[in-house]
């Protein structure tokens, strides 16, 4: 009882406590209120959409939850979206033409890795030039207009269910088993978790640091990639100057949400994902009892600062 | 040395105790502190020195019993109310910022300004002078990260002290300096007695405590052991009290190890480095090691000791130079491809350079050895989990269990990990700059023992000290170092601490008369 008391009284227990669980609490409370408060909240429909709508963040946010800042996802996501639509218009089969995307979100990753493991730039700095560069890149691939394409793989990838479960959720939920896979069962999450941990005391031990940073950016970049492809099969289009806008913020603040440090060193995938969903339930809530989108951005951002108040390192550790 | 035991205390912990996960940090400790009076803290790493400290600084809070200064109850709620109240308090780690100027940091928080802007003449100047009348010198307008680690310390020392702090706490503040600059600071410590200053000194060199303290309170365990005056207390029993143990078992763990180890190795060396150039930092450093061969480098702060051993891991790279491992040349200058031909380090800042402070105390030991306990890139947790049991066991961690994390751990056990993580990939060579330091006595013994016992078993190993008597103890020979190039070497009979210096001194007159 009293061990227990003393562990409550301490500060650093409480944010610890915070930090690792705060998100899936806040989730329980939103659902409870949306429960009592929102009129047909309760319903298949409801899980549906949800499920439908979240898993792009949870992918792009699974690839920014192993290796820190990565800025250019939204913009890989337009660049992969311009390459999909560049080969089906040429006529290439639709199979073919998701993975010529998905490569392209790879290339991108490896580019943004050996900008930060080789000119030593910081990644918040490294993965804004791709930020900016890659929707010019997309714009001229698609010759600067939106394209539509009328594919019919896409209703699938849109609509598809296996036993009611959307197949993006289904997707994303195995991408994230494997992420967590990679983070906690091989040799590459655990000198990713060294790495962002202490870099200088990585490269004594004779981890191979630059490799492994190359290597997160291109899983950041394919992940990317990957949720371009759903983006643009819901949109039935590629719009290069629509396709993953400011989904670089969506996934940082779900990984930030979710427990991951955005300085390294600790991942957590299950929090990333109870981000994501707590982040898209946020704002059906908000839609469903008509607050206008300025004021989700702003509830948004409270969130945010939140969570990076509970995320900030405790003060014993010095 | 008058302790003014009758005047009534500046500050006054009553009954302290402190928990933990409900583990006891700190359990019914009282101090008193006098002005002008030194109060030596001394006790093994877990003791509960810096779980004190950070009691009376604001760092954490009391669970029960109360601090008093001058006579009122306190409670600071961060250290910087309890600067407010005028407790400074110096860390091991200098707590500045390295970016800015000496002068700025000397000023860090108390900025003079002139018409709302920085005045930094004015600070250039004064942090000048000020620094002038302690002895440092240092360029003002540096940034402070430039300078030796020393020079820092003494920086965030004097600035403490022009603070007006009734009560300045230093916590080890001598483990990165020089002699000349422990004398230096040791008369920092002299001035702020004079000011009727009280001070806590809190230090693993026991030279230093019996110069310099005035009252001598050692922990254990988080308990009291005892309190009481420095001249009623032998150096024997001072270290009984601290271990707990008797005295004379003390003196057989911690010296017949490494007495008398100094002997003549032959055969083939299996580390040969040599002629080993850096513009600036090494000019024609060479060490050989025999298997079974411990080797010091020996020298002052900033000879190049921990340089010549970040060149032979491949963490400095050369611009000449040639090494050899078993007889095979090495010349990717990396540490990972040392880490292949089994040349392990241990690194001098254990936090910086070591650990994984978020990992786990089994993470930090598997880390170097990865690559053999991965299998198809999997890592085995059976074949990692059975090494991190039997070095733990092997170099008696106390911890919780492999999954506590590596920051929650004392000094010493830190360093075992650290070591830990070295030998689980059954190294050649070995590389250790200061095994010892910042870690408590019994640690130290241990470490110790291990290095003469790695030898024994036919690793060569390289040895780096502060403190000459354990390199002097330790080795079978010994380079001297002096600005980065190497003054001689010593071996068997030679070996002796009084030689060592003389290579420096005579070196520094040298110097002297070149420079006439």
């Amino acid at each position: 009882m009293t061990t227990l008391a003393a562990n409550f009284r301490d500060r650093t227990a409480v944010a610890a406590w915070t930090r690792e669980h705060g998100v899936y609490v806040a989730l329980v409370l939103l659902i409870v209120y949306n429960a009592i408060a929102t009129p047909n909240f309760v319903t298949v429909d409801t899980v549906q959409l949800l499920f439908s709508q979240v898993p792009p963040v949870i992918i792009v946010a699974l690839g920014i939850g192993t290796g820190g800042v990565d800025l250019s996802v939204g913009s890989i996501m337009a660049i992969a979206s311009a390459v999909l639509a560049k080969f089906v218009v040429g006529g290439t089969p639709i199979g073919v033409a998701m993975l010529a995307a998905v490569a392209a979100g790879l290339l991108v990753g490896v580019f943004n890795g050996l900008v930060v493991a080789f000119a030593r730039v910081q990644p918040i700095v490294a993965t804004l030039g791709v930020l900016v560069a890659g929707r010019g890149i997309a714009l001229v691939i698609t010759g600067g207009a939106l394209v539509e394409l009328f594919v019919p793989f896409f209703k699938t990838i849109r609509l598809g269910k296996f036993i009611g479960v959307p197949y993006v959720m289904i997707v994303a939920a195995l991408l994230a088993v494997a992420v967590a896979f990679l983070v906690r069962r091989t040799a590459f999450g655990y000198r990713l978790l060294a790495i962002g941990g202490n870099r200088r005391a990585s490269v004594l031990a004779g981890l191979p640091v630059r490799r492994t940073l190359i290597v997160v950016y291109a899983i950041s970049g394919t992940l990317a990639a990957v949720a371009g492809v759903i983006a643009t099969a819901r949109l039935r289009a590629s719009d290069p100057s629509y396709i993953g806008l400011l989904m670089e913020l969506s996934a940082i603040t779900a990984v930030v949400v979710g427990g991951t440090s955005l300085n390294g060193g600790r991942v957590r995938i299950l929090g990333t994902v109870t981000g994501a969903i707590l982040l898209q339930l946020l704002e059906s809530t908000l839609v469903s009892h008509n607050a206008p989108d300025s004021v989700a951005r702003m509830v948004e951002a409270v969130i945010i600062i939140a969570a990076v108040y509970v995320q900030r390192p405790a003060r014993s550790s010095r | 040395m008058s302790t003014p035991v009758t005047s009534s205390p500046i500050l006054k912990v009553t009954s302290a105790s402190k928990r933990f996960a409900g583990v006891h940090a700190l359990e019914d400790v009282s101090i008193e502190l006098h002005a002008g009076s030194v109060h030596a803290l001394v006790g093994e790493n877990g003791a509960g020195k810096s779980t004190l400290i950070k009691l009376i600084t604001g760092v954490y809070q009391l669970d029960s019993g109360s601090v008093q200064l001058r006579g009122e109850d306190v409670a600071f709620d961060s250290p910087r109310s309890a600067q407010r109240a005028g407790i400074a308090t110096i860390y091991q780690e200098v707590h500045l910022a390295p970016q800015l100027s000496v002068a700025r940091n000397f000023f860090l928080g108390r900025e003079p300004t002139r018409l709302g802007s920085l005045d930094l003449k004015r600070m250039n100047r004064e942090a000048g002078d000020a620094l002038k009348r302690y002895g440092i010198v240092a360029d003002v307008k540096r940034p402070l990260g430039e300078l030796g680690l020393g020079i820092q310390q003494m920086v965030a020392i004097a600035r403490a002290v022009e603070t007006d702090a009734s009560v300045v706490i230093m916590d080890e503040p001598t483990s990165s300096l020089e002699p000349r600059e422990v004398d230096l600071l040791l008369e920092l410590v002299a001035q702020l007695k004079a000011k009727d200053v009280a001070i806590v000194y809190v230090s693993h060199k026991l030279d230093e405590v019996f110069r310099a303290c005035d009252t001598i309170t050692v922990l254990r365990d988080g308990k009291l052991v005892s309190t009481g005056p420095t001249k009623e207390l032998t150096r024997r029993q001072l270290i009984s009290r601290m271990l707990g143990r008797d005295a004379a078992e003390l003196e057989k763990d911690g010296r017949t190890k490494l007495a008398g180890h100094s002997k003549t190795i032959e055969g083939e060396p299996l580390l040969r480095a040599e002629h080993l150039n850096r513009r600036l930092i090494l000019e024609d450093v060479s060490v050989v090691v025999r298997p079974g061969e411990v080797v010091g480098l020996a020298g002052l702060l900033g000879s190049g000791r921990s340089e010549t051993a970040k060149a032979i891991f491949g963490a400095l790279p050369l611009d000449s130079g040639e090494i050899e491992v078993g007889g095979k040349a090495l010349t990717h200058q990396t540490p990972a491809s040392r880490i292949r031909e089994r040349v392990a380090m241990l690194p001098e800042d254990r936090k910086a350079e070591g650990l994984i402070p978020d990992m786990s105390i089994r993470d930090n030991i598997g880390l170097a050895a990865l690559p053999q306990l991965t299998k198809a890139g999997l890592v085995s947790r059976k074949r990692v989990d059975d090494i991190v049991k039997t070095f733990m066991t092997r170099l008696r961690i106390k911890a919780a269990g492999p999954n506590q994390k590596v920051s929650e751990l004392s000094g010493g056990n830190q360093q075992k990990v650290l070591l830990a993580r070295l030998l689980c990939l059954n190294p050649r060579v070995l590389l250790l700059d200061e095994p010892t330091r910042g870690i408590d006595v019994g640690a130290k013994a241990e470490v110790q023992a291990l290095v003469a016992e790695l030898a024994e078993k036919g690793m060569a190993v390289v040895l780096i000290s502060s403190e000459l008597e354990e390199v002097v103890e330790g080795s079978d020979a010994v380079v001297v170092l002096r600005d980065g190039a190497q003054l001689g070497r010593l071996v068997g009979d030679d070996i002796s601490e009084d030689k060592i210096m003389d290579l420096i001194a005579d070196a520094a007159s040298e110097q002297i008369e070149a420079v006439k």
